[in-house]
């Protein structure tokens, strides 16, 4: 019988597991060094926020793993020789596998500043990132005031974090407006507004210079690179993207560029080793969609590609319409297909975009400027049905219909007001002047 | 480190939820008011009552009023869920355990101790803090109060009271809006104001709250009370007919149209409560699978035990004679046999497959236990229909289920075990409307394709207990019997998952892992089972 053994029990890791379990009955072991049982990474803002306990952050409970005949096996490992195909902790024992699953996702980014290594310097990925936010910001008094590196995701979640403490932030962002990397010009303002009226001191187009250490080896204040400004605090948040968390592969034969390189089957150049999740980079990109994607979604999908094949039916991953989903603050953000920014769209991609006046809702719809083909949709504040809109990416719909038809889409509770109406006038609108 | 995180892990405790100078003013003068009725609970002799009453109740509700104005009008609309692990009073901490065993005492002394609370006896008038509640009482249906007048009143100013902080908290939800004016109108006007009136008008009829159907309502076909309807007259007539068309007719209309929370969360008085008042002990229901299963048996069986005791009770005062009235024993216990029959066929024939193996046990061993009880009946003397005195049925019921289960637990309970479970475990109505809603409604909660991240804020603040999450995950609806339609799991979901809908019955249940994003064929393999 076939031991599988997966590094990593993030979504990744457990998905590929569960669905390996589904169709076959092989041995299965997953390893991690973070937790006893997997958890919810997204959620552990929640915790930190008292919105819930770390144990609901659970999705299966404890006697899942056991009646599912999963081994879980708690541990580090240092190195993989691949050739005797054993796993080595850093505990001294060793594992053997007959095929390895590597899915040991990300971790924050370091551009190198100076004092980024301090005590009190972190990013948020990990439940020993939460662990240690606890120590370092429990409260206002012991922290009293926060700076946060690194405008995306992470850097507002955790800046909502902070702030439900009543801790005070500052947010360096780099670029001229929040995530506009990501997001449309008129989205990103927005969010700008948005987190002004949260009362976070919202720097844009800053840069961090270095972190300056006090005498006991905890950051004590920062130095911001356009204005020499220092900005004295308690705590640095690190959210400055992540990267493939993968250094234990530095001495194995596996070949690693920033993330472990799979081909469309995620298999690596060994024979009988894979990689899924955030730690995987693909060779070849699919579609508009980057080599490495360190998306919750992504990793789940990859998960039961990889299970597939594993079981003896060999499937390439080969992802549907891309969508995704965050919140700042009180604003939900919902997208499929694609809307590139400003900077990032070709010249074929139009924008129709529609603001309602309280700054808390609005969308972007991308379309081919030719054929007016409708290409993707950012949505704010009103929630749109996933299930419409990839039928609709799917049918290659043009942007007059997906107008026309978008109350279909509509996803919100029941009584709310809807916004259809205010949208198609403003686009017949938008028709008329350009 | 363990891997079980909480408040204790800090160097400090997370206090940044500390309570304003407005807040702890707002408390001081709830409890001034608070402090009233204790007074008069130890026979204080207000000069004048009427005063001290008004006075009390005011108080409590501005304090409640002030409290909530600094707590959310402040903040930013949006979930408002920070610090609730953090407070000793959502998260089972010391405030937490003593308002849940100071409202178990309560409720102990309400139902079985009421001279305590100065209920009289023989005529003389009452004391303590039922005469404090005397002059309201005259006021509205002209007679003194009593332990549940006293009790109707404290019930129907916390739901008010509580309601407005819940309006506030969750304003930036329409629908929660409208379904807690809902059921602060339908506690005001129906629970409370109605029933006074109509003694007023007519003091012969029974207290009636005609949203609180048969079986929640489990004494409304006792023998009593269908004198007093009958002696009342037409209206009263009208009223007990009104009893039989509510469950009957009513109640399966709205429940396939709108699913059971059109009662549970938008008209029941024990769910206005839980609501209101019980919304800051939502995410402290029992979210395991075992408490489920545990669920799924005591429930049924509580509606079992309410069917067997309210048709002893009928069989019990009817007679033989067909020439005196056309209802006698053997034609009323032939249409319950026909009835639950009925039911239980058609559920087998039609809705076999959408039963789980320990749904299809349970409802066989139930309807053979109650057509071999009911078959004995020709085998036993006239006073027995079981084999018990239809009044050991009846009382033994009224104590566990009607006093015990609904009041000292369901809601005494309130800060250990949640705020619904009573609803969940225990209520009979929930029983048969959940039935419903699992096998023939056009209710469902939607799962919005691929975008849950698993978080598990849904399943957190179910009240019911539901692993909202396990469903959402998968792409899958959510049909389940004990949903009351709260709509908290899709107010405080991130990614906007989750959608409360009545529609089609078709396709409502769709067991399969639809996760879209992925390959469509990768999709069909998942789904081979």
């Amino acid at each position: 019988m076939d031991h599988i053994v997966i590094i990593g029990n993030g979504i990744s890791g457990v998905t590929a597991a569960r669905h390996i379990r589904k169709h076959s009955d092989k041995q299965i072991t997953i390893i991690s060094a973070e937790s006893d049982y997997f958890f919810s990474r997204t959620a552990l803002m929640y915790v930190y926020m008292g919105h819930m306990t770390f144990e609901h952050t659970k999705p299966f409970e404890d006697w899942f793993w056991k009646k599912n005949k999963i081994d879980l096996k708690k541990g580090f490992v240092k190195t993989i020789d691949t050739r005797n195909k054993t796993l080595v902790f850093s505990e001294g024992d060793n594992v053997q596998y007959d095929k390895l699953i590597i899915a040991t996702g990300s971790k924050p980014n370091k551009f190198g500043w100076k004092g980024q290594d301090l005590n009190g310097v972190q990013g948020l990925y990990s439940k020993q990132d939460l662990e240690n936010l606890e120590v370092f910001t429990p409260n206002n008094t012991i922290c009293k005031r926060a700076v946060i590196i690194g405008g995306g995701l992470i850097g507002i979640e955790l800046a909502e974090m902070l702030s439900s403490r009543n801790i005070p932030v500052t947010f360096l962002v780099r670029e001229s407006s929040f995530w506009n990397s990501v997001l449309p010009e008129g989205e990103s303002q927005m969010i700008n507004k948005h987190i002004k009226k949260h009362h976070i001191d919202l720097r844009l187009s800053s840069n961090l210079k270095e972190i300056i250490s006090d005498d006991k080896g905890k950051a004590k204040s920062i130095i911001i690179e356009e204005t020499g400004e220092e900005i004295a605090c308690d705590f640095v948040g690190l959210t400055a993207g992540v990267s493939p968390n993968i250094d234990f592969l530095k001495n194995s034969d596996i070949e690693t560029n920033k993330g472990v390189l799979v081909n469309r089957f995620l298999e690596t150049n060994i024979p009988d080793v894979y990689a899924v999740g955030d730690c995987a980079e693909q060779r070849e990109a699919t579609g508009n969609r980057k080599p490495i994607e360190a998306v919750w979604y992504t990793g789940r999908m990859m998960g039961e590609v990889l299970a597939q094949t594993i079981c003896g039916n060999k499937m390439s991953y080969n992802p549907g319409h891309w969508f995704n989903s965050a919140k700042f603050f009180d604003i939900e953000y919902q997208t499929y297909g694609w809307v590139n920014s400003h900077k990032n769209k070709s010249d074929n991609e139009s924008h129709f975009h529609w603001k309602h006046d309280d700054d808390t809702k609005c969308i972007t719809m991308a379309f081919d400027k030719n054929t007016n083909q409708f290409l993707g949709i950012n949505t704010f504040g009103i929630r749109m049905r996933h299930e419409v809109f990839d039928r609709w990416l799917t049918e290659n719909r043009d942007i007059d219909y997906v107008i026309k038809n978008l109350s279909e889409a509509n996803f919100d509770p029941e009584f709310y007001k809807h916004y259809e109406r205010e949208i198609q006038k403003t686009y017949k609108n938008q028709l008329q002047l350009a | 480190m363990s891997s079980k995180l909480n408040q204790s892990m800090s160097l400090a405790k997370p206090d940044a939820q500390d309570i304003s100078t407005k807040q702890k003013l707002a408390l001081a003068i709830g409890f001034i008011g608070f402090f009233i009725l204790v007074l008069a609970l130890f026979n204080t002799n207000f000069s004048n009552k009427s005063f001290f009453l008004t006075l009390s109740l005011v108080l409590i509700s501005i304090g409640t009023i002030i409290f909530s104005n600094d707590a959310y009008l402040n903040t930013s609309k949006g979930i408002k869920n920070d610090g609730v692990w953090f407070k000793s009073i959502s998260s089972r901490g010391v405030l937490g355990w003593l308002t849940g065993v100071f409202l178990t005492l309560f409720y102990i002394v309400l139902y079985f101790y009421p001279e305590y609370l100065g209920q009289s006896s023989n005529g003389e008038s009452n004391t303590g803090l039922i005469g404090l509640f005397d002059p309201l009482s005259n006021l509205l249906s002209g007679r003194p109060a009593t332990q549940w007048f006293v009790y109707g009143t404290l019930y129907t100013v916390a739901i008010l009271i509580f309601g407005y902080k819940f309006i506030l908290k969750y304003r930036n939800n329409k629908y929660e809006k409208l379904r807690t004016f809902s059921v602060m109108f339908f506690q005001l006007a129906f629970a409370f104001l109605i029933p006074e009136f109509m003694y007023r008008l007519n003091s012969d009829l029974p207290y009636y709250d005609l949203k609180s159907i048969w079986p929640l309502n489990y004494y409304n076909f006792e023998r009593y009370r269908i004198n007093q309807f009958i002696d009342a007259g037409d209206v009263g007539l009208g009223l007990l007919i009104f009893g039989i068309v509510s469950i009957f007719i009513i109640t399966p209309i709205l429940t396939y149209k709108y699913g059971k929370r059109w009662y549970c969360s938008w008209v029941c008085g024990c769910g206005a409560l839980a609501e209101t008042v019980g919304d800051p002990f939502r995410q402290l229901s029992d979210k395991r699978q075992v408490a489920w299963k545990i669920e799924r048996w005591v429930i049924h069986s509580v509606l079992v035990f309410v069917i067997l005791m309210t048709t002893a009770v009928v069989y019990s005062y009817l007679g033989n004679d067909s020439s005196k009235y056309w209802l006698t024993r053997p034609a009323f216990l032939g249409l319950v046999t026909t009835f639950l029959t009925l039911v239980f066929v058609l559920t087998m024939v039609f809705k076999r497959k959408e039963l789980g193996k320990d749904a299809i046990y349970g409802a066989i061993g139930y309807f053979v236990v109650i057509i071999a009880l009911i078959g004995l009946h020709y085998f036993s003397t006239d006073t027995k229909l079981f084999l018990i005195k239809s009044e050991t049925l009846r009382t033994t019921y009224a104590f566990l289920i009607g006093s015990i289960f609904s009041g000292v637990i369901g809601t005494g309970f309130y800060p250990i075990f949640g705020s619904r479970v009573w609803c969940r475990f225990g209520c009979p109505m929930a029983a048969i409307l959940g039935f419903q809603q699992r096998l023939f409604s056009k209710f469902r909660i939607t799962t919005n394709g691929g975008q849950c991240i698993s978080c598990g804020n849904c399943s957190t603040y179910c009240e019911m207990g539901i692993d909202v999450r396990a469903y959402a995950q998968k792409g899958e609806n959510i049909v389940r019997s004990s949903c009351v339609g709260c709509g908290i799991c899709s107010a405080v979901c991130p990614r906007g998952v989750l959608k409360l809908e009545n529609d089609s019955m078709k396709g409502r249940i769709n067991s399969n892992d639809i996760l879209l994003g992925n390959d469509v064929n990768l999709m069909d393999l998942v789904n081979q089972k």
